[in-house]
């Protein structure tokens, strides 16, 4: 005869292994969800102790306002961050130029103009540009952009800041548009339907209800695009050229801080020279960019947001 | 007390109605612009590509001459790197969300952890190079290896399987817990035995689109050193390797023109690789797309 229910609930009350995994479970998890933790510590670690040797060699008041970049000359090697961070908002600029209007324009059409249909097809596709790969996206600059511009402005050099600004900008339309579509479609359909209702037009619904009701979702993608096109490497490692310069010049050969340290890691820098330890210096740099960024990011869209 | 003057709204409504049309094709024609990018994009890749690509292509080792140079070493390689990526990520993706959703209480501990991960989604892939570098290549001693790779890529994906997850494992209703336990079984019976297969839809879906992801990156491996021109096939985990963007790098890189094609071609590859996983995401998700 098979057992009761009631003797199966007590028999297997008295396994004790079940106690035992009940308890250690937990533990394991955590320590798997703190990896997450450990891999953060252990990047500004790595970042903070390498830095920290860069400037044992260099010292760091040349470093935050020196405005020449030059660690491989011969005599006398000299290390100013200025022409990577301005070879770095360069490319942003344009970034920023390029994908603004387009983002945030096909955000309100599809929001507020394109039928649900129209919706559901576009914006995966639009996210399709998201997933394609930098380095892809890089070899169209070089190969298709930098012909096009020269075509148009022959004044303009095979490696400059114009291509990949423009590329970089593509790339984070996708993300400008999804993130900006999701802030304005969470805006409450009454709003919009109380200013039809008042005989106003879907412009003036988009642009004087939905927009500024959505403006910390769309000021919040806008702030992590930039970061993005900040922290973006293979567009510019291929199509910007290695030329570090302190200057306003879009047309030349540049360098951002990402380009200078694949530069240096694709050429052997021996290990603990150092031109070794500025990658981290730059590095550090750039995590801190990169960071003040996300931290903008988080506070405007949580500070600003309008809650119905 | 003044009204709206009918007469005046209709004198301004001409205006209106015609800023309205104008602005609905400005704003469809940035749509249709940045689809145009993603069609100019692939066609051109094509195009260019196309003529380089062969049976030949994939079975050939990199090569000095463009017209023998193959893919082989980088298609090999990027599958040996997935076999470390994919079980290292998902296990701690995972985990991490079973922990989060489940057993974490709502304390200072789990909004750092949250915040954290956030923040870590967030970081520029070169950085993450640089962490991979120091931790594994240098301080592990793993070197440029496969598994020092496959690592510093599973820290760089995970925060999305791990966001991805938790979205999966919130989406089970509550009914299904509530019936599980008053069925007397255990918390982690609970989680392995209902929640996990409910959620494993959308844990899979986000854990391919994350390791598509993975597969296209450049910058990390760059930085690791994990070189280019190999002339065989990885054996283990510890051996050194190269990848697809790798390969792809370094080809697009080069100033001979037919070098362009070889690249263009690789990117061929590359994209049919990650067409392929994204199908299967959409497959996956289409095919357990389950409404409670």
């Amino acid at each position: 005869m098979r057992p009761s229910v009631q003797e199966m609930i007590a028999q297997s009350r008295g396994k004790r292994n079940k106690k035992v995994i009940e308890k250690i479970i937990p533990i394991i998890l955590f320590l798997i969800a703190s990896v997450s933790v450990l891999t953060s510590i252990g990047i500004v670690l790595t970042l903070i102790f390498e830095t920290i040797t860069f400037f044992t060699r260099v010292p760091f008041f040349d470093f935050i306002t020196g405005t020449t970049w030059l660690p491989f000359s011969n005599n006398e090697a000299q290390f100013g961050i200025w022409p990577l961070i301005i070879g770095t908002l360069k490319i942003t600029v344009i970034a920023i130029i390029v994908a603004v209007p387009i983002g945030i324009s096909a955000a309100i059409y599809l929001s507020e103009y394109a039928s649900e249909n129209v919706r559901r097809v576009v914006k995966p596709v639009l996210e399709v540009l998201a997933g394609v790969p930098t380095i892809v996206y890089g070899f169209f600059a070089l190969t298709f952009v930098t012909p096009v511009l020269q075509a148009v402005f022959p004044e303009i050099k095979i490696f400059n800041a114009i291509s990949p600004g423009i590329v970089v900008g593509i790339m984070i339309i996708p993300m400008i548009a999804s993130l900006s579509e999701d802030a304005m479609s969470s805006v409450p359909k009454s709003i919009r339907e109380g200013a039809l209702a008042m005989g106003s037009t879907k412009f003036e619904v988009a642009w004087k209800i939905t927009m500024p009701a959505a403006l910390s979702g769309i000021v919040a993608s806008v702030v992590l695009a930039v970061s993005r096109a900040i922290g973006e490497t293979m567009i510019v490692s291929l199509a910007a050229g290695s030329t570090p310069r302190f200057d306003g010049d879009f047309t030349g050969s540049i360098q951002t801080m990402t380009a200078y340290i694949v530069q240096v890691s694709k050429g052997d820098a021996g290990y603990g020279t150092t031109i070794y330890y500025s990658i981290y210096a730059v590095g550090f740099t750039l995590f801190l960019f990169t960071m003040a960024m996300n931290i903008l990011a988080g506070y405007v869209s949580k500070r600003f947001r309008e809650e119905y | 007390m003044r009204y709206i003057e009918q007469q005046t709204v209709v004198k301004r409504m001409n205006g209106r109605l015609i800023a309205n049309a104008i602005f609905k094709y400005i704003f469809l024609a940035a749509t249709l612009l940045a689809l145009l990018a993603l069609v100019i994009l692939l066609y051109r890749i094509v195009t260019q590509g196309a003529g380089y690509l062969s049976i030949d292509f994939l079975t050939n080792f990199a090569s000095r001459f463009p017209d023998q140079a193959g893919i082989k070493a980088a298609l090999v390689g990027s599958l040996w790197l997935m076999t470390v990526v994919a079980p290292t990520s998902i296990i701690l993706g995972v985990g991490s969300a079973i922990y989060l959703e489940e057993y974490a209480k709502q304390n200072h501990i789990t909004s750092f952890i949250r915040m954290n991960i956030s923040n870590l989604a967030g970081v520029p892939s070169v950085v993450f190079g640089l962490l991979g570098l120091t931790i594994f290549v240098r301080a592990m001693a793993l070197g440029n290896s496969i598994l020092a790779a496959g690592f510093t890529m599973s820290l760089l994906i995970l925060p999305v399987i791990i966001v991805a997850s938790q979205e999966a494992i919130r989406a089970v209703p509550g009914e299904l817990r509530d019936a599980s336990y008053g069925m007397g079984a255990t918390k982690w019976q609970t989680i392995l035995k209902i929640i996990l297969p409910a959620a494993i839809p959308g844990i899979l879906t986000g854990s391919i689109l994350a390791l598509s992801r993975a597969i296209g990156e450049t910058a990390p491996l760059i930085v690791i050193g994990v070189p280019v021109i190999i002339q065989f096939l990885p054996e283990g985990v510890l051996d050194t390797f190269t990848a697809l963007p790798m390969q792809i790098y370094d080809w697009s890189s080069r100033p001979q023109q037919e070098f362009q094609a070889v690249a263009a071609a690789g990117i061929i590859v590359l994209m049919a690789v990650l067409l392929f996983m994204n199908s299967i995401a959409v497959i996956i998700r289409n095919k357990f797309d389950k409404r409670y």
